[in-house]
């Protein structure tokens, strides 16, 4: 009596000609042929101008590395925030806030306890103090309903200033052997902020792509609706991302103050675009619900090659801000070009 | 194996329901009552009731007054999520779907299976969730070939059919769908209507609502017509014809 029941084969719409495959292929992996092609660019104007290689030195390949950290971290955090569909605008200054409040509470219990468990405290504070405005933000934007721009921008006004006064408008500077060990010292011939960073990033690739909390803040990013009638608890969820930025930021700071032994109000300023930057290049999209944490780390890694290989060969710093806004917009076009081939709705 | 026996105890029985919206009287004391294997079609003007009618058996609103019994218990919901959990799930419109992940993910969603790796780490089992997509979407005689492509690739019948086996997955005994074929092309429409027919078979309870007769026609057991809050008329599907159910609609 049912007229058709044939079998039917559920087959995913693909990007019909090789060629969109092909566009589909080169958007998926455009922060990796980005870091590819600044490379190879590097090394030719490098090996013309100067005979030297750029890639294989050990030494630049270092500071590219240690020039990463930093951004890199922030991005992290920023990662799961994109990719759930919100923005965070206040890591740059929740890392300083976190820089300066290490420094600060080093110092103190430096005068009552031995340099190690001084380090642990300053540590300790650095992180926690980071977790208040982040609560802060989570609980605007999930209870108040402000919009993450907003919420996240008065936050970026309030950690600036406090680390502003409470540095009292200068750098504050370390006295503790260990904190500088950690910023500068070697594990194995690495330095010892990158093997902590590297940790940090396989910690963050399992918690997005092997746990629920991950797979919930790709669902939310996607559909709102969706996740909500699938009983996630959608301002619960949004509160822990906001935290988990925040943190990340907190352990840049943290991480700032080893590597200068200073901690320093202005200490993020200028990477809250270079985190979001290393978000879009590494192939999030703003509109919410993609994006990788391997992205994100080749996002930075571009970055970080932008910004040193153009003091390396000696073109005017100001530059950096040309080639990082060009990346940039390459990308959101390249993203757009995504979905449109892509069938993402 | 259509006829329905009456004498079956209904899964749902809602007595008398109504529920008010400030001044407005969205349901004015409705019955309705469905049965294991059993297709019900809701039809009515805009803004008759049905789809306030479907929300307070999925525990969306909560009634003024009369009561819903579930196997005979009376029963209130007080969220979606606590009716989801006695078996009734309700399929969206617009679907309710995580675009960017793949089926299994949203089968899952919010209740993910997960493994240990390495003995101690504790990760999303994806290849618990893939096959039990496969083995769901096969039940509904869809049968999936790329079980990592994300479901916003797939076209909007297929979609329905996912949002339908995530149902299924969870042991939905009764389905309420608002209009879940407004939004679709012809042969997607018949898809979907294929698709009801399948729950039918698998002895799960369907409402659904519809203001294509054609579909209605298709595939109910009975059709029940409200009116401005009321229910206009109630007939099984071989003793009525087009006419008299757009007489009952317009209130003739
Ligand atoms: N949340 C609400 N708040 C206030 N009034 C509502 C609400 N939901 C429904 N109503 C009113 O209740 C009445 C019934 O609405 P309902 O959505 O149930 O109609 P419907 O039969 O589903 O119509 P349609 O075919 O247009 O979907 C309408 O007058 C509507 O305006
Ligand atoms: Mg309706």
């Amino acid at each position: 009596m049912v007229a058709q029941m044939s079998s039917k084969v559920l087959v995913p719409r693909k990007p019909g000609t090789p060629a969109k495959r092909w566009i589909l292929w080169v958007a998926a992996m455009r922060a990796w042929l980005f870091l590819a092609l600044l490379l190879i660019v590097f090394e030719i104007w490098s090996r013309l101008s100067y005979g030297t290689t750029f890639v294989l030195s050990s030494y630049n390949a270092q500071s590219i590395t240690i020039f990463a950290v930093a951004p890199l971290l922030l991005a992290l955090g920023e990662t799961f925030v994109i990719i759930a569909g919100g923005i965070d605008l206040s890591v740059g200054f929740i890392m300083g806030l976190s820089a300066v409040i290490a420094a600060l509470v080093t110092n103190k219990a430096g005068a009552v306890l031995p340099p190690f468990p001084a380090m642990l405290a300053g540590i300790a504070a650095g992180l926690g103090v980071s977790l208040v405005p982040g609560a802060v933000n989570g609980w605007l934007i999930s209870k108040l309903k402000v919009p993450p721009f907003i919420g996240t921008l008065g936050m970026f006004g309030v950690a600036r200033g406090a680390a502003f006064i409470l540095a009292s408008g200068t750098t504050v500077p370390v006295s503790n052997s260990w904190f500088a060990a950690l910023g500068n010292g070697r594990f194995l011939g690495f330095p010892v902020i990158v093997i902590i960073a590297a940790l940090f990033v396989l910690v963050m690739h399992y918690l997005l792509g092997q746990t629920r909390f991950g797979q919930h803040t790709y669902a939310l990013g996607a559909s709102e609706q969706a996740a909500v009638r699938a009983g996630i608890g959608v301002g619960r969820h949004t509160r822990k991302l906001y935290l988990l930025s925040a943190l990340c930021a907190g352990l840049g700071g943290v991480l700032y103050t080893a590597r200068f032994t200073a901690g320093a109000a202005q200490a993020g300023e200028p990477l809250l675009l270079d985190s979001i930057a290393a978000v879009v290049i590494g192939g999030a999209s703003l509109f919410g619900g993609s994006g990788t944490i391997l992205g994100t780390v080749a996002g930075s890694l571009v970055i970080a090659v932008i910004q040193y290989g153009l003091v390396f060969i000696d073109v005017e710093p100001f530059w950096q801000f040309v080639a990082v806004g060009i990346v940039i917009i390459i990308s959101v076009l390249v993203d757009q070009t995504q979905r449109k081939f892509g069938g993402d709705r | 194996m259509s006829a329905v026996s009456a004498s079956s105890q209904p899964i749902l029985d809602v007595r008398s329901v109504s529920k008010r919206f400030g001044g407005v009287e969205a349901l004015k004391g409705v019955s309705l009552q469905l049965h294991p294997g059993e297709v019900v079609a809701l039809a009515g003007d805009n803004g008759a009731g049905k789809s306030t009618l479907t929300k307070m058996i999925s525990g969306v609103y909560a009634a003024d007054g009369g009561e819903i019994r579930l196997d005979g218990k009376p029963v209130s919901f007080a969220t979606p999520e606590a009716a989801r959990r006695e078996g009734i799930e309700t399929i969206y419109q617009d679907l309710a779907l995580a675009d960017n992940l793949s089926i299994g993910a949203n089968i899952f969603l919010g209740r993910e299976p997960m493994r240990r790796a390495f003995g101690f780490l504790p990760v999303l089992d994806r290849r618990a969730m893939a096959v039990a997509a496969k083995e769901t979407m096969a039940t509904l005689d869809f049968h999936v070939d790329r079980l990592d492509a994300p479901v916003g690739r797939f076209s909007g019948g297929q979609r329905q059919a996912v949002a339908i086996g995530r149902a299924i997955y969870w042991n939905a005994r009764v389905i309420l769908m608002d209009e879940p074929t407004a939004a679709l092309g012809v042969p997607e429409q018949r898809k979907v209507i294929s698709l009801i027919k399948m729950l039918k078979d698998q002895g799960r309870g369907v409402i659904f609502i519809s203001h294509n007769l054609q579909d209605i026609f298709a595939v109910s057991d009975r059709i029940i017509v409200l009116l401005r809050g009321s229910l206009a008329g109630e007939r099984r599907i071989q003793d009525t014809n087009h006419d008299e159910v757009v007489k009952l609609m317009i209130g003739g």
